[in-house]
């Protein structure tokens, strides 16, 4: 689809648009700039140029490190929770107490730290300005402050494994009232700087943010209209709106709680008895915070899925050498799954105790979701029709994606069901949902993109060979932890065990513990294959060269690879057509990219965007 | 080629899994088989729309790899089928979800016949309270609770007279018999779980929530917690036990009602601050036996 002039008609409307408006090649016509271009700091010594740097590729990637280095302390801390779980003879000295700080900083640190961070502050800022044909991101300052706000939110997390009590064990719901009394491992320090680390984290990102979105709607170069915008840049987007407007709720109820373990207020607290003795809290609302954590939470969802989504679409299009079928499907598909996710967070609370009439609506709202989500696979696998299909790396985690993806998403059909939710929250069985749904789904789609960005990052590829191995380990493993789990969650075994050895359901679960722990340790052993090829890959991989994917979209299109700072050298690109046009009839090659005007291929028979 | 066979495997692969899984639900042993219907009937559409996805996945991996000039479709929208994908999708979910509310209405419509019994959660343990002869539970709050009154029941209200405590960790109920639990919970969150039972529900400091279920098979019942509640979490079991009415009344009789509970303690005249040092020492006690669970 290119520019709104029919190709058919072209001869004709050459002549008449010319004597229209006095000369040139008129089919290429692009409405001018409005807006002068932007001045760029550049910076000249290593501090600015690498460390408080403005340039939001440099951003992105820093962005990227620090997250895959949280990303990591949590694998470690999956692999000694899969030990206790697995083999607890051989760990003895592992107690309830650090269990539960495990389960606590793991999933904090995968959901926030780790997935929210890489998609919007590293895929965003790497990809956002050079995606839109912008010299960079609208308010680089703010963009750099934001990165070190989320580098210290992260010095505070890590600092509370240090603290005495150690880090909090309240799960990484931290539901009051147990977040903040004794009886939670790190109820003392280790919650205050979880909370500090977060409000920290919401504000940091709130910069960053800003400057996503408002990059996305002021900055987009001539042509680039928001139908023509690549899935990513709509993923991330909408992702972005979603984060700016569910994480405030996140940072007051962080507040809140901060100021009923520090002040003694009671926002989340009732009446309370402990050891005999009744506490001095009285009034206060537990479900309250639960209300505010999943207005939070659940767009917190779609705030990781919804950049996958987008990511994965342009990667199925590029290695399928075919078009996304139907675009503006999926951008409306986008939009409406984020603005959907803001009715739908109390399904993650049927059984809390709050009014059960709501189980009826957040039950349709949950299954209506559903509906543009199921399109969304529909398009990817119609993608692959009658594609040509490469399987290159990238396309292996993109298929791996989908097969995860559809598995998590049925089971959260399940879970949405507030009926059969009743016998399955709080059991394994949640556990694999959410992992299959937005842990392995969402790390398919980063693994493939980073494997098909890093050409553009480095100038080199990533060793395929290796990236096979990685992939097949990874998918074939974590496939083989979360499939088999849901079945202990139909025997009802519960989350958040220590251990239930003794216990009639658990024993004949035995085996198979055992055998997802062993999975686990094989996935995460494989991730190091995937860092060894990074490493090994920056300085010794196969050189790339300009668009190695043969890619459409503005990034692969810059004059220098890597780009440099600003982007583009002397002149903005202007675009004529979507990032899809991959194989149009006539045309000479398989690709057309968006800079190329209609003139350029005059036989290519595309449709009009 | 080799590709698209292992991911063909892997959807066969769990199919196989699932029809020869040995781990599954337990036997049921309430009212409540809709639910596992309800879940059987979303394996069948749920899992249909899993494999169809997938098997057209892995058939375009055979199909359509990579061949050097290979003719690709250029189509970048098709309305029609867009469409009715839309709708089919629309009735597949709407096929779920009605029998879901329909049951999900069942559950939250308590029947008027049946027994109300207090659950009473704390760390880490459960606590019940039967309703007397006159078959209701005396209004209660979390700030009367002290040595004299564990359960702090109202003792302006004459319902709570009669009430019966049961200081123990062991439920019985009455086959065949509606039972509505009332959950509360004097520090926080639990979360009252017998997976036979199927149904659940969170125990929240402050307020009482409720569930209800009719046991339809006698026997012993492990209780769990499922609602994550410090770090006994894992260690805060109970037990329900369902008796024939007969074995049930004799379970009942040996436990002492409110008003004799306090009767009883006047006479032994025990004062208030002599108890919380026993209640103390309990605690620790227990305490110590969950750590020593740890180790």
């Amino acid at each position: 689809m290119s520019d709104d002039l029919n190709i058919k008609k072209t001869s004709s409307i050459k002549t008449k648009s010319s004597s229209v408006s006095g000369g040139g090649t008129d089919i290429d016509y692009v409405r001018p700039a409005e807006l002068p271009e932007q001045d760029l700091y550049h910076g000249h010594s290593f501090i600015t140029k690498w460390i408080f740097c403005q340039d939001a590729k440099v951003i992105g990637i820093q962005y990227t490190l620090t997250a895959v280095f949280t990303g990591v302390v949590g694998l470690i801390l999956s692999w000694m929770m899969r030990m206790q779980l697995g083999f607890p003879e051989l760990f003895p000295f592992l107690t309830a107490e650090s269990y539960y700080q495990m389960v606590t900083m793991h999933g904090m640190i995968m959901v926030v730290y780790l997935l929210t961070a890489l998609f919007l502050g590293g895929f965003g800022n790497y990809l956002i300005p050079l995606m839109v044909g912008a010299r960079d991101m609208v308010f680089p300052y703010v963009n750099m402050i934001s990165f070190w706000m989320f580098f210290v939110a992260v010095v505070v997390l890590m600092a509370s494994f240090f603290v005495p009590g150690g880090p909090t064990g309240s799960g990484w719901t931290l539901y009051p009232p147990q977040a903040i009394l004794e009886g939670t491992p790190g109820s003392g320090y280790g919650i205050l700087l979880m909370l500090i680390s977060l409000s920290l984290f919401v504000i940091g990102f709130t910069m960053g943010g800003l400057n996503y979105v408002i990059t996305i709607l002021q900055a987009r170069t001539r042509g680039m209209t928001l139908m023509r915008m690549p899935l990513t840049i709509w993923g991330i987007f909408t992702a972005t709106v979603l984060a700016l407007l569910a994480f405030p709720a996140l940072l007051v109820s962080s507040i809140m709680m901060t100021l009923d373990k520090v002040l003694g207020t009671s926002f989340f607290m009732p009446t309370i008895i402990k050891a005999g003795e009744m506490l001095s809290y009285d009034g206060g609302s537990p479900i309250l915070f639960q209300h505010l954590f999943w207005f939070f939470g659940h767009p917190e969802v779609y705030i990781v899925a919804l950049p996958a989504f987008g990511i994965v679409s342009d990667l199925l299009s590029v290695h399928a050498r075919k078009n996304i079928f139907g675009y503006r499907m999926m951008v409306w598909a986008i939009v409406g799954i984020g603005a959907l996710s803001f009715f739908v967070w109390a399904h993650h609370m049927y059984v809390s105790g709050m009014n059960p009439w709501f189980g009826f609506f957040f039950a349709s709202t949950t299954l209506i979701i559903a509906v543009p989500t199921a399109l969304k696979v529909y398009n990817w696998i119609l993608t692959l029709w009658r594609g040509n299909i490469r399987l290159t790396t990238v396309m292996l985690f993109c298929l791996g994606f989908i097969v995860t993806f559809v598995n998590g998403g049925i089971t959260g059909i399940f879970l949405g069901n507030v009926i059969v939710d009743v016998p399955l929250s709080d059991t394994y069985f949640v556990i694999a949902h959410f992992h299959m749904v937005m842990g392995i789904a969402p790390l398919m789609v980063i693994f493939g993109a980073i494997y098909h960005w890093f050409p553009l990052i480095t100038g080199r590829f990533l060793d395929e060979t290796l990236g096979k191995w990685h992939f097949w380990v990874t998918f074939l493993g974590a496939y083989s932890i979360y499939f088999p789990m849901h079945y202990l969650g139909f025997i009802g075994v519960p989350r958040r065990y220590f251990e239930m050895y003794d216990s009639p359901y658990m024993t004949s679960a035995v085996g198979m513990n055992e055998f997802i722990s062993v999975a686990a340790f094989i996935v995460g052993a494989a991730q190091f294959i995937f860092f060894y090829n990074l490493v090994k890959s920056i300085r010794l991989g196969k050189p790339a060269g300009k668009n190695p994917w043969k890619a459409n979209s503005l990034e692969w299109l810059t004059p220098q690879v890597p780009p440099e700072h600003g982007n583009w050298g002397e002149k903005l690109p202007v675009v004529h057509r979507w990032a899809y046009d991959f194989n149009v009839p006539g045309a000479k090659k398989d690709y057309i990219t968006q800079t190329t005007p209609p003139s350029e291929v005059i036989e290519a028979e595309v449709e009009k965007t | 080629m080799w590709t698209g066979l292992v991911f063909l495997a892997v959807i066969i692969g769990s199919i196989a899994f699932h029809v020869w899984t040995p781990w599954w639900w337990t036997d049921i042993a309430s009212n409540w088989g809709a639910m596992d219907d309800t879940i059987i009937l979303t394996f069948w559409i749920g899992g249909g729309v899993f494999i169809l996805v997938c098997l057209f996945m892995v058939y375009c991996i055979f199909k359509f790899n990579y061949k050097e000039g290979r003719k690709v479709e250029y189509k970048p929208e098709d309305k029609k089928l867009e469409v009715r994908l839309t709708w089919a999708t629309a009735l597949g979910v709407a096929a779920l979800l009605a029998p879901g509310l329909l049951v999900w209405n069942q559950y939250i419509k308590v029947p008027e016949n049946s027994i109300h019994v207090e659950v009473m959660a704390w760390q880490w343990g459960w606590k019940y309270r039967l309703p007397g002869e006159d078959g209701v539970l005396g209004t209660s709050s979390n700030k009367k609770i002290n040595d004299d009154n564990p359960f702090g029941i109202n003792e302006d209200d004459p319902n709570g007279k009669d009430d019966i405590l049961i200081d123990s960790e062991e439920l019985h109920i009455a086959n065949n018999r509606p039972v509505k639990i009332l959950l509360r919970s004097i520090d926080v969150l639990h979360n009252f779980y017998v997976p036979q039972f199927r149904a659940k529900m969170d125990a929240v400091p402050g307020m009482i929530t409720y569930y209800w279920f009719e046991p339809n098979k006698i026997g012993e019942y492990e209780v769990l917690c499922a609602e994550y509640c410090g770090v006994g979490h894992y260690a805060m079991r109970g037990l329900v036990v369902v008796d024939n009415q007969e074995d049930y009344n004799k379970w009942l009789a040996k436990h002492e009602t409110f008003s004799s509970f306090i009767a009883k303690r006047k006479k032994e005249g025990l004062i208030n601050e002599k108890v919380v040092k026993i209640n103390n020492i309990l605690n620790t006690k227990k305490s110590i036996k969950s750590e020593k669970n740890v180790r």
